[in-house]
């Protein structure tokens, strides 16, 4: 873990080419904590609705769910968001962060569509058309402004 | 009991993300942590960090609390109400973070508020 990576310690510019080098690794692990995060939700919302355990009020059967594959596949992606969601934020602005990855919103609607069968009503395709708007507007923005760039 | 539980989420799930962005600020993540191998290393030193553990606390209170509005109110309601805590946290992140939050950046965090709260509909 790099813990103690202090911001005081760091160059306080960045070449072009360098930043440019930075903005791209941030783009991609933003698209890594989305595309975790939805399939994480997806695998675990697959396994809840294709088990036949009656979860009641036993904690048991709980725990004998987490440990069918797609939840405990969902579980692991779900700590793998976690943890790239939080190296995000210290890499980019939380209010960088916060819409860009709504998108997850965007693409669970779309995959719950496609293998749920669930209906997608205008108001959602409205939904959708702000929020990718609202990417677009943020995503045009430098994602780190409170200090210099850490994602080397 | 209704508005109570929203103010829990919102208040607890702006809290977490507060703590979370302020504490990776001072001590970021390198990308090779995220290897599969690292995880347990990297989960044992994310927990011996005060405003994380704090921040972890906030989400579960998020969570309870967002299931006992499930069982008070529509989730046509629960998940629109929620994603107030875009703007707010916005406004927070400014204000406490001090990010530099533009007029671009502005309108970008109210667009997916909004449609947030519509794709919830």
């Amino acid at each position: 873990m790099a813990a103690g990576r202090a911001a005081v310690d760091l160059p306080i510019t960045n070449p072009p080419s360098t930043a440019r080098r930075i903005d791209l690794k941030i783009k991609l692990l933003t698209a890594f904590v989305v595309c975790t995060n939805v399939l994480g939700n997806f695998s675990m919302s697959w396994g809840m609705k294709h088990q036949a355990v009656d979860l009641g009020l036993s904690p048991f059967a709980y725990i004998r769910l987490i440990f069918t594959p797609w939840v405990l596949l969902g579980t692991a992606l779900l700590i793998l968001w976690l943890l790239s969601r939080m190296t995000l934020l210290g890499w980019a602005d939380l209010s960088y962060v916060l819409p860009v990855t709504s998108i997850g919103y965007v693409m669970s609607a779309i995959l719950g569509k496609v293998f749920f069968g669930e209906q997608v009503t205008w108001q959602r395709w409205l939904g959708t058309a702000f929020i990718v708007a609202g990417i677009v507007f943020v995503g045009l923005t430098a994602a780190n402004t409170t200090r210099p760039e850490t994602a080397q | 009991m209704k508005w109570l539980m929203v103010g829990i989420i919102v208040g607890s799930t702006v809290l977490a993300d507060l703590l979370q962005s302020f504490e990776m600020k001072r001590h970021s993540l390198a990308a090779e942590d995220l290897r599969p191998g690292r995880w347990a290393g990297v989960l044992r030193g994310l927990a011996q960090r005060g405003p994380l553990v704090l921040a972890v606390f906030f989400m579960a209170i998020s969570f309870f609390a967002f299931m006992k509005l499930l069982s008070v109110a529509d989730l046509s309601f629960a998940v629109p109400v929620t994603a107030a805590s875009v703007a707010l946290e916005t406004v927070l992140a400014r204000v406490v973070l001090r990010e530099n939050v533009t007029a671009l950046r502005w309108a970008g965090a109210l667009s997916v508020a909004c449609g947030v709260a519509l794709l919830a509909m």
